[in-house]
């Protein structure tokens, strides 16, 4: 089955990455084509495993602080600063619907 | 044996430097390095002289150019992990293991190249170009080549390194550095050591400290070790593992450096032989030498079995799904905002996002973003997320069921065949290169497992060919100690580079010894 255009739209839109071409919708068509060769393989009982430590114990440190004040060093690397703050365009305002965008996706 | 020639006062740790400097800028053509960082490396060099002077070196690792794979944070050096998107990004701190590296003394030569992102298994896709593999150039490849008609083909000719350490790769394995840095979340040390002869170690998952290392796939990323021969490894082992109170990840134990011994008596040991890696598309060559090592064990009395481990084939697929959801997590701190590049489209903060990530990343690193984020979405979660995670623990179970029964170490090949020229490689694009020269050493980052490349012999092309043990969980040094063995045995040969000139024959003689221990 084919990705439909919402999904892909969807996913445009939740990675902040676009497809580009339709070479991009085709590698993602045979990723879940690869994928789907998992579902030959019998899981039942068994359980997921997140890590490969899953039997020792998280290291967890005391609360305290150790290291800190480098607000001069972080800030460096970035392209848009004022003061100590970090400037960003205007939040709060979603990526434009699919007819919006110049987008490879509209075309399809 | 360089270490003992620096103690000795037979070379300067300056004069190591300055021919290693030499050497990188006579071997520009391999592309092994983004970064080279000359200045800070004589620096270095001379803190290092002073300290033998005094007869008070740190250690073995004092004075020893060493070179580090570009996805490794380097205070006040460009880290760019290959990528335009961290193009010009100066880290403002060191990765754990290049902190303890430069506590002991050792130069750093610079960064090296790599595939964007640790994505790919060529060192192909990073936006400084691809690295040629040093045996491209070398007598043993070039004696094998078919000659061509016109000169011009031999430009044309060179083979890959493997990835996607393969700047590491190529750097120690032309003699710039005695021991290189990379990383390794399916592979990507393993796989360019074999294709490059060099010794490539990926040690157990939380041995290592991973803070400063750019993540890939939290899960399965690791440090990776390249050396001319396995002592070297465990003495970079030596320096680099241990606890970090910085990296959560790692385990608490106390880890003690250890000397590998010389084994001479195989006979107690139980090597597994597990029959899925006769992987569809093996080359006969790889296969003959991995049944001739197999008899090299029998012969010298260990106890060599056949073993299986079931789900193999299905572990490069897990893998897929896995490093593609966290690759989308991962990859989402690349937002312009913080570091690295940034867009100039001002409308809003997603259109300034989005315009980032799309000029930032290159096609391989969108794409596994996007199918990252697909297997992720709440109606494919369980259906592809949650069950590779149920498989990758009957992988996982796999490997413990066969080393319970009595197995020591496992011995595989590493790759599929030898380096492909650049021209044959790219033909496939980069997932399908990954899912096919992936298979024999994924497994192991599945199951956190140590694992080493060891070169064994060169193929009928001229060209380097290994052989991987894979051991049991922070099993290093039994690992180790058959590796060593089993390299004394193969005696694998010197790279008879044939372009680089050689200047003074008596340091020439330090800079192509394999060691430095």
């Amino acid at each position: 089955q084919k990705v439909s255009v919402e999904v892909l739209d969807h996913l445009e839109h939740l990675a902040l990455v676009d497809f580009r071409d339709s070479e991009g919708v085709e590698r993602l068509q045979k990723a879940i084509q690869f994928a789907d060769q998992l579902h030959e393989v019998n899981t039942d009982g068994v359980e997921p495993m997140d890590s490969v430590l899953e039997d020792r114990c998280l290291y967890l440190r005391e609360d305290d602080v150790t290291e800190g004040n480098c607000t001069k060093e972080l800030l460096e690397n970035a392209r848009g600063t004022v003061e100590e703050y970090f400037v960003a365009p205007p939040g709060n305002i979603p990526l434009e619907k699919l007819q919006g965008r110049n987008t490879y996706l509209q075309g399809s | 044996q360089v270490s003992a020639a620096l103690k000795e006062g037979r070379v300067t740790p300056t004069e190591l430097c300055q021919r290693c400097l030499a050497l990188i800028k006579s071997t520009k053509f391999l592309n092994a390095y983004i970064t080279v960082t000359e200045e800070a490396a004589l620096k270095q060099a001379e803190e290092s002289e002073e300290r033998y002077k005094k007869g008070q070196p740190l250690g073995i690792l004092d004075g020893i150019p060493i070179a580090v794979k570009d996805n490794f944070n380097t205070a006040g050096i460009e880290t760019t992990c290959a990528s335009k998107m961290l193009k010009g990004y100066i880290s403002p701190y060191n990765a754990t293991v290049v902190q303890k590296l430069l506590d002991r003394g050792a130069v750093l030569l610079g960064k090296t190249n790599l595939d964007e992102f640790a994505m790919g298994s060529g060192s192909t896709d990073g936006i400084f170009g691809p690295v040629r593999n040093p045996w491209s150039y070398s007598k043993q490849y070039k004696e094998k080549s078919v000659p061509k008609s016109h000169s011009e083909d031999k430009e044309s000719d060179w083979v890959i390194t493997g990835g996607s350490s393969g700047g590491s790769a190529a750097a120690v394995s032309s003699f710039t550095c005695f021991a290189a840095l990379g990383s390794d979340t399916g592979g990507s040390t393993r796989n360019p050591a074999a294709h490059c002869g060099v010794v490539g170690l990926k040690p157990t998952y939380g041995l290592i400290s991973r803070h400063g290392l750019i993540p890939l796939v939290n899960s399965m990323d690791v440090p990776g070790i390249l050396t001319r021969c396995v002592d070297d490894a465990a003495v970079l082992l030596g320096s680099l593992a241990g606890h970090d109170p910085k990296d959560s990840t790692t385990i608490q134990d106390d880890f003690k450096p250890f000397e590998l011994p010389d084994l001479t008596d195989v006979s107690k040991l139980s090597i597994g032989i597990p029959k899925e890696y006769n992987a569809p598309g093996l080359s006969s060559e790889i296969l003959a030498l991995w049944s001739k090592a197999a008899d090299l064990f029998k012969n010298a009395g260990a106890k060599v079995v056949e073993v299986s481990l079931p789900h193999t084939r299905y572990s490069i697929v897990c893998y897929h799904v896995l490093c593609t959801a966290e690759v989308a997590s991962n990859m989402a701190r690349f937002d312009g905002l913080e570091y690295g590049h940034r867009s100039d489209v001002k409308d809003s903060t997603e259109s300034m996002y989005a315009a980032t990530r799309r000029e930032g990343f290159n096609d391989v690193v969108r794409g596994r973003i996007l199918s990252g984020n697909y297997f992720l979405l709440k109606q494919n979660y369980e259906k592809y997320f949650v069950k590779a995670q149920k498989v990758r623990r009957l992988i996982a179970n796999d490997f413990v069921k066969v080393f319970r029964s009595g197995v020591d170490i496992l011995l595989t090949p590493t790759t599929l065949s030898d380096a492909a020229p650049y021209t044959e490689f790219i033909q496939e694009d980069n997932r399908t290169r990954s899912a096919q020269d992936d298979i024999l050493t994924q497994a192991a980052n599945m199951a956190g497992l140590p694992a080493i490349n060891v070169p064994t012999a060169l193929s009928e092309r001229g060209l380097p060919v290994g052989l991987q043990f894979i051991g049991r969980s922070f099993q290093e040094k039994q690992l180790l100690t058959v590796a060593k063995w089993f390299e004394k045995q193969v005696q694998f040969p010197v790279i008879q580079l044939e372009e680089v000139k050689r200047h003074d024959n008596g340091v020439c003689q330090h800079q192509k010894s394999a060691s430095f221990s």
